[in-house]
Order: C-alpha cells, then sequence, then structure tokens
C-alpha cells in the first residue's frame, strides 16, 4: 500500500493514529508524521485510518500496475 | 477540445505536479498517450519529509514514494531530462539524442536548489543542497559521521528548507549553526515579526542562529573536506557539514529559444494554466504546473509570482487536466496554503503573507504556545499564519478569500485584547517581484 497525507488538509485529530499506530504518529502537538509505503500488514489499518480521517486527507494507492521505464521513444 | 485516442500528451517533470496531472488526465477520461519524462531516475516521491522525517532519521528514502489512485497505462522516461523543445514541430528533445512528439505538452520541471556561488567551495566534500532523494541520502551519510565526531553542521540560509533541516539535526543531537542575511528565519515568507517569533523558539531548541550574518568563505582542508566558515560577523566556525538552504532556481535552461516566456522565476502561464509568449500570448497547446509556473493569482492584486508550495502543484495540475479536457477554461483561484514542520512546531499559512504590508497578532502570544497572525496589505486581509493551531485556519482562510478589511474583526473570546497592526516588515526582494495595483480593493 502507498500513502499521501494532504498536510494543508489535515487538522490533526488523530484518528489516523489510533486507527495505525505503526504508519502515523505526531511529532510535538499538532505535526502529522507517516510513512508513505507502509507495510502490506498494515494494510487493514490504513484503510481504516482513511475513513476516520474527518477531513478526507489521506490518499490510497489504487493503482494495479508498476512503474515501467520505457526505452523506445516514439516520434 | 477534442481528445481523440490518437492525442498525444507528454509531460516534462515526473514529480508531484507532473503525476498528478497525469492521474487527473486519466480520471477526466484521456484515452491517448500520455509519455512522462524524468531527469531524475527515480519513479515520482514526496520531497517535503525528505527535510523532516527522511533528515531526523525515521524514514528511508525509499519510505517517501507517491501513491498512484488509477492505473496510467503511460510511457515514463525517467533519468533522462528533456535538453530542448522546438513548439512548431512539436518535439521535445532528450538528453540521449530522443526526440518525443506531442499534441500537447505539459511543463512541470519544477526548481532546482541555488547552488553555493563558489565552484571550488560548493565541491568540498561537507557540503550540501537539499532538494532531491539523492541529495537526501548524501547528507544523511555525512550526518551519521558528525554524529559520531560531534561536529557541527552550518545551515546557510533560515528559510523554511534550512529551518527544517536545522530543526532534523537538532533531532540527531548535532550541534547546528543557522546563518541569515536578513533579520529573522523565515522572514520572505512570514515577514521579520513572525519569522523572529520563531527564531526565538529555535534559539530554545539550542540553534546558534546569526542572523544578518553571510558566510564569505567556506574552507576544506588537503583533502578536499570542508573544516571552517568564516562569517561576516568576523568570527570563524569549525564546521563539518554545511547545507546550502539559499533559495532555488525553476528549471526552465531548457526552454531557451523555445518562444515560451521563461527564466530563472519560471514559465509565464495564465491562471488557466497556459503557457504564454513573449507578447503574452497563449501558447497553444502548452501548459505550466506546479514550482515552475509563474503566474498571476486571480485574488491577489500583484505580478506573477511562482508558489513552491506542495498544494498549488496538486491544484495546477488538476486546472490543466480540466482545462486539457473541457471547452469551459477555468482558472486555479485555490487559495494558495502550505505548512512546515520544525521544532515541534506545525506551522500553517493560508493567502499571501510575503505581500503584506501589515501583520497582526490575532490569537495567542508571540512568545510562548500556540498563536495565529493575520495580514494586510492596503487594509485587505490577504493572508494567515496558524502556529501549532491547524484547526482555526480555515476562519481565517474565509477572510482572504472575502477580501475582508484590515485588521479583521476577530471573536473577541479568542483575540489577545487590543489589536495593534505593525509593519510585517517583509525585506524588500520578495516585495519587488510584485506590480502593485493600488486602488482595487
Ligand atoms: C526539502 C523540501 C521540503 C519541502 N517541504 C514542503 C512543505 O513542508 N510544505 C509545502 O507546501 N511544500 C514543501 N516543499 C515544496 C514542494 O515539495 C514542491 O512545491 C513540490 O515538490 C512541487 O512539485 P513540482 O512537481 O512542481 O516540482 P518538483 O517536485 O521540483 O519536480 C520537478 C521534477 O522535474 C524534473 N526535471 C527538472 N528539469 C527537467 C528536465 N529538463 N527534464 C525532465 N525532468 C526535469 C526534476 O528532476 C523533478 O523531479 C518542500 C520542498 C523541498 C525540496
Ligand atoms: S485523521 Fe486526518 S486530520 Fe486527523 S491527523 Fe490523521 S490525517 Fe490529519
Amino acid at each position: 500500500m502507498r500513502i499521501v497525507v494532504d498536510l494543508n488538509r489535515c487538522q490533526s485529530y488523530g484518528q489516523c493514529v489510533s486507527a495505525a499506530s505503526e504508519v502515523f504518529r505526531f511529532r510535538g502537538k499538532e505535526s502529522l508524521e507517516y510513512d508513505h509505503v507502509p507495510d502490506a500488514a498494515s494494510d487493514a489499518a490504513v484503510r481504516r485510518a482513511a475513513l476516520a480521517c474527518p477531513v478526507q486527507a489521506i490518499t490510497l494507492a489504487t493503482a494495479t500496475e508498476e512503474i515501467s521505464p520505457t526505452e523506445a521513444a516514439h516520434r | 477540445m477534442n481528445t481523440s485516442a490518437a492525442d498525444r500528451v507528454v509531460i516534462v517533470g515526473a514529480s508531484l505536479a507532473g503525476l498528478r496531472t497525469a492521474e487527473a488526465l486519466r480520471q477526466n477520461g484521456f484515452a491517448g498517450r500520455l509519455t512522462l519524462i524524468g531527469a531524475e531516475p527515480h519513479e515520482p516521491y514526496d520531497r517535503p519529509p525528505l527535510s523532516k522525517t527522511v533528515l531526523s532519521g525515521w524514514l528511508g528514502t525509499d519510505q517517501v514514494l507517491l501513491p498512484r489512485t488509477c492505473d496510467l497505462h503511460a510511457e515514463w522516461l525517467l533519468g533522462v531530462p528533456a535538453t530542448g523543445l522546438d513548439p512548431a514541430a512539436r518535439e521535445v528533445r532528450l538528453a540521449d539524442g530522443r526526440a518525443v512528439a506531442f499534441d500537447r505538452l505539459v511543463l512541470a520541471t519544477g526548481a532546482r536548489a541555488r547552488r553555493w556561488s563558489d565552484p571550488a567551495e560548493a565541491a568540498l566534500r561537507g557540503v550540501h543542497l537539499l532538494r532531491g532523494r539523492d541529495d537526501a541520502d548524501l547528507l544523511r551519510a555525512d550526518l551519521a559521521e558528525a554524529v559520531e565526531a560531534n561536529g557541527r553542521v552550518l545551515v546557510i540560509g533560515g528559510g523554511f528548507t534550512g529551518s527544517e533541516v536545522a530543526s532534523s539535526c537538532r533531532d540527531l543531537g548535532l550541534p547546528v549553526t543557522v546563518t541569515q542575511r536578513g533579520a529573522a528565519p523565515l522572514a520572505g515568507a512570514l515577514g521579520e515579526v513572525v519569522g523572529s517569533a520563531i527564531g526565538e523558539r529555535q534559539q530554545a531548541h539550542g540553534i546558534d542562529l546569526r542572523v544578518r550574518t553571510t558566510v564569505r568563505r567556506l574552507e576544506g582542508d588537503a583533502s578536499g573536506r570542508l573544516r571552517r566558515a568564516r562569517l561576516s560577523d568576523g568570527s570563524a566556525l569549525d564546521v563539518r557539514v554545511a547545507v546550502v538552504a539559499v533559495g532555488s532556481v525553476r528549471d526552465t535552461g531548457w526552454l531557451r529559444g523555445s518562444g515560451l516566456t521563461a527564466d530563472e522565476r519560471g514559465v509565464s502561464c495564465d491562471a488557466a494554466c497556459r503557457a504564454l509568449d513573449a507578447e503574452d500570448r497563449v501558447v497553444d497547446g502548452v501548459y505550466v504546473a506546479g514550482d515552475v509556473a509563474r503566474w498571476r493569482h486571480p485574488r491577489f492584486d500583484t505580478g506573477p509570482v511562482s508558489f513552491e508550495h506542495w498544494g498549488n502543484a496538486v491544484d495546477q495540475a488538476e486546472t490543466v487536466a480540466h482545462n486539457m479536457m473541457s471547452e469551459d477554461v477555468r482558472e486555479n483561484d485555490a487559495l494558495p496554503a502550505f505548512w512546515s514542520d520544525q521544532f515541534g512546531l506545525n506551522i500553517k499559512a493560508v493567502g499571501m503573507p510575503a505581500v503584506a504590508d501589515q501583520v497582526v497578532l490575532a490569537q495567542g502570544s508571540f512568545e510562548h504556545g500556540p498563536f495565529v497572525a493575520v495580514y494586510g496589505r492596503t487594509g485587505v486581509t490577504v493572508g494567515a499564519v496558524a502556529v501549532n493551531s491547524p484547526r482555526v485556519l480555515d476562519g481565517y482562510a474565509a477572510l482572504v478569500t472575502e477580501r475582508a478589511p484590515f485588521p479583521p474583526v476577530i471573536d473577541a473570546l479568542r483575540s489577545p485584547g487590543r489589536m495593534v497592526p505593525v509593519d510585517s516588515r517583509i525585506p524588500h526582494p520578495v516585495q519587488e517581484l510584485v506590480t502593485v495595483l493600488e486602488g482595487q480593493s
């Protein structure tokens, strides 16, 4: 799973920290820190965190493809 | 605009703005060919953690990759910079000699950290920049050695990146000196009044803060390793690591000769993110998004500026995708917003504090605890910054949106009593960027 949090939108409510404390944490009183590429073992907790966020600041990856660098240029 | 399957969209710059444009295009139904060209060999990652959780040691640089919210079915040309643009031939040239044809083009090449002016000093081992993953890896390794040797870190420049680097170095237990040309850290963005308040809190965390001070010379030993810095106040410091954080330049050199209006300050575009030529005419089919875009925000009476804000890259990416896919041209008028985390402080700003002439403390106190400061320009509320109080910012954003008179009327329970606006003391370079259109308020 990959995630990103829009920290402009985040209001430091901390629901994500309660839902997945191995992925999200606070620095100081209000600064949210998180792992963008959490372990697969945390997937369910991360989904719960995203649902619990009152301002929907957490985006989950849904892409299934890998990035494959292309060698051939087209013209 | 038609969007036939034969349509080829090329995005130059495969980072936040480029990736978000690609995602938004696919989500809006774009079915044509999509190519992302990136100078870095890495797939898109997030930069803000580089100076924060990555540098302070929590996350590795492989733990800050950006998620993708849909399958892009894109071609990725990574690790190869674009070196030229021929808008007539509709072709982007790459460093390896290839050419990539496009029908529509998105410029999202962001910015680079400004280098130390003396190349020999910049080449000393121990002298670093911080913009990308590779920079962060090199700096981290050097900081780990500095921890062993208890060597001092010199941060040149007290803007956001410099201040965050200083904070992360303190987390590692390192002694840190920060030099700042002006009277206070963060002054370019927030003015000297608020910058000084934050500077005092930085000092409380053990930062040796030298304001109104510049670095005259960086000196190395016989092996080419940084040893000493000579400062404009006459002092010499034994330093092991120096981080040059003196601002950034937009990555536009490769656009020379393309007919676009582009220089160190960005590529000119309109509020709809359409590139402009020297006569301010829209260049058909060429769009600009993110740090590299230089434009006039429709909500502020200022000249063209670029916003080095994460949120701006996201907003402009969405505007570009919309305008490519739809007949109705949308302007990006989202309120600028950014955050910074340092020294246990959560700093959040909305609007354009950097163009203010006055500032007033609206909540809390500059000395301790949370506070909110509100910024005004010729009697109009133009911005606000909240320190350790992220939940109140929406209310202030509304005041900026409605162009409320400055100083604004604020809930008496929260305000510290008598509100006395003072000169915000934004240093000159920022104000000079701005063309004042008086009388519009
Ligand atoms: C250390 C650091 C901390 C930050 N912290 C914050 C923060 O706390 N809050 C906040 O709001 N913002 C923060 N920012 C700013 C934020 O990261 C940027 O606004 C955002 O990355 C802009 O995205 P972008 O895609 O426009 O540009 P960039 O992220 O700069 O990406 C541009 C990409 O284009 C590539 N490129 C350049 N030239 C070429 C070329 N000729 N051909 C092909 N590719 C090219 C580059 O290699 C790069 O990958 C921070 C930035 C840094 C560096
Ligand atoms: S739940 Fe949402 S708002 Fe609360 S801290 Fe987490 S991301 Fe921020």
